[in-house]
């Protein structure tokens, strides 16, 4: 069959209309995305993934994760205020958040490999909530992980105890794996309700 | 001589009241961007490197709810850098809005402290919390001139 002009003009411009209002309809949906509460990254970059020890009794991967909205804090289990308060803020976030929370998954790795072993982090963090997954695994490994995610820890020694001074800040990663955003410590459970909800429409 | 002396006292004063009326009777206007804005310029990680000292963030950001109260850090740069709370990527920025008036403790290596105080103000309704506001801009404004974008 021949192609003469009017044939190419006639495919043409229906595909170029079309990937024009698609274009233009994605310009709009970016222009209206819902603010978080969250402090966010643009552009936001793949989160490092990584293997450790899970407190589940299986290696714990981030990309297990994939398609599930992730909150990853890091912290210990003798932690004395930090810890707890952010991991019952995320308890009772989950609560909030309904049959949804079946789509989030609050990972928590450890900066005291010393102490939080996965039978202790299991213990700990069920007593939160029972889905929450804990990570452990050698000091170096630790230490690299905390590196590519900008994690500040501090081991300060009081007498014959220790405590780690570290960065209280969680990340949340959407369902591609993308590290979107930094919730601060001290937000309301309804801030990471009203994030999480956004991260799972996408 | 003494008239135009009272004269000069009388202007004054009539000055300063009508400076005081306009600081605390007329609202802030919400302005443009809510941005504070930072950015580590190109070329830093290697004037760090070179031994020279750069500060970018003070210890202490004062922001106001309603005014100025999201905070914008930009690494311009060509290496990743912690910069404030976070680790961030060249040409990535991060985007932080407070809603709440309150004292907020980051941890950030950069500072000798190893604390970035961020204090979020409320939004100055009443004509003295506007007088103290606007006093405070002022101040800011002349001490670091580049901060000319806040409202009035």
């Amino acid at each position: 069959m021949k192609c003469n002009f009017e044939m190419k003009v006639l495919f043409c411009a229906p595909v170029a209309t079309l990937l024009l209002l698609l274009s233009l309809t994605n310009l709009v949906q970016a222009a209206d995305a819902p603010a978080l509460k969250a402090g966010v990254f643009t552009p936001p970059r793949q989160a490092p993934d990584f293997s450790l020890q899970g407190s589940d009794g299986h290696e714990l991967k981030l990309s297990r994760y994939r398609g599930k909205a992730v909150v990853l804090g890091f912290g210990f289990t003798s932690c004395p205020d930090v810890c707890p308060t952010t991991l019952a803020t995320l308890a009772q976030a989950r609560r909030k958040l309904g049959s949804a929370a079946a789509d989030v998954q609050i990972v928590y790795i450890t900066v005291d490999p010393e102490r939080d072993t996965a039978a202790r982090m299991k213990q700990y963090l069920g007593s939160f909530d029972a889905t929450f997954v804990g990570g452990t695994g050698t000091a170096e490994q630790l230490a690299a992980l905390r590196k590519e995610y900008g994690i500040q820890a501090e081991k300060k020694t009081y007498g014959s105890s220790y405590v780690y001074a570290h960065s209280s800040f969680t990340y949340l990663i959407d369902r591609n794996g993308s590290l979107r955003a930094l919730m601060p410590y001290g937000r309301a459970p309804d801030d990471y309700v009203h994030d999480l909800k956004i991260l799972l429409q996408e | 001589m003494r008239a135009a002396r009272s004269l000069l006292i009388w202007s004054f004063a009539a000055g300063a009241v009508a400076l005081l009326a306009w600081a605390g009777l007329t609202p802030i206007p919400a302005g443009g961007s809510r941005d504070e804005v930072f950015e580590i310029p190109k070329g830093t990680w290697e004037r760090r490197r070179s031994g020279e000292n750069i500060g970018i963030l003070p210890d202490k950001i004062r922001l106001t709810l309603g005014i100025r109260d999201t905070l914008l850090l930009k690494n311009l740069d060509d290496v990743p850098q912690i910069f404030g709370p976070t680790l961030m990527m060249p040409g990535q920025s991060f985007r932080l809005p407070f809603e709440k008036a309150s004292e907020y403790q980051f941890a950030c290596t950069a500072h000798a402290s190893g604390q970035m105080t961020v204090i979020v103000d409320p939004n100055p309704r009443t004509p003295w919390a506007r007088i103290l506001w606007r006093a405070r801009t002022a101040k800011e404004i002349l001490k670091q001139g580049s901060r000319s974008g806040l409202p009035w």
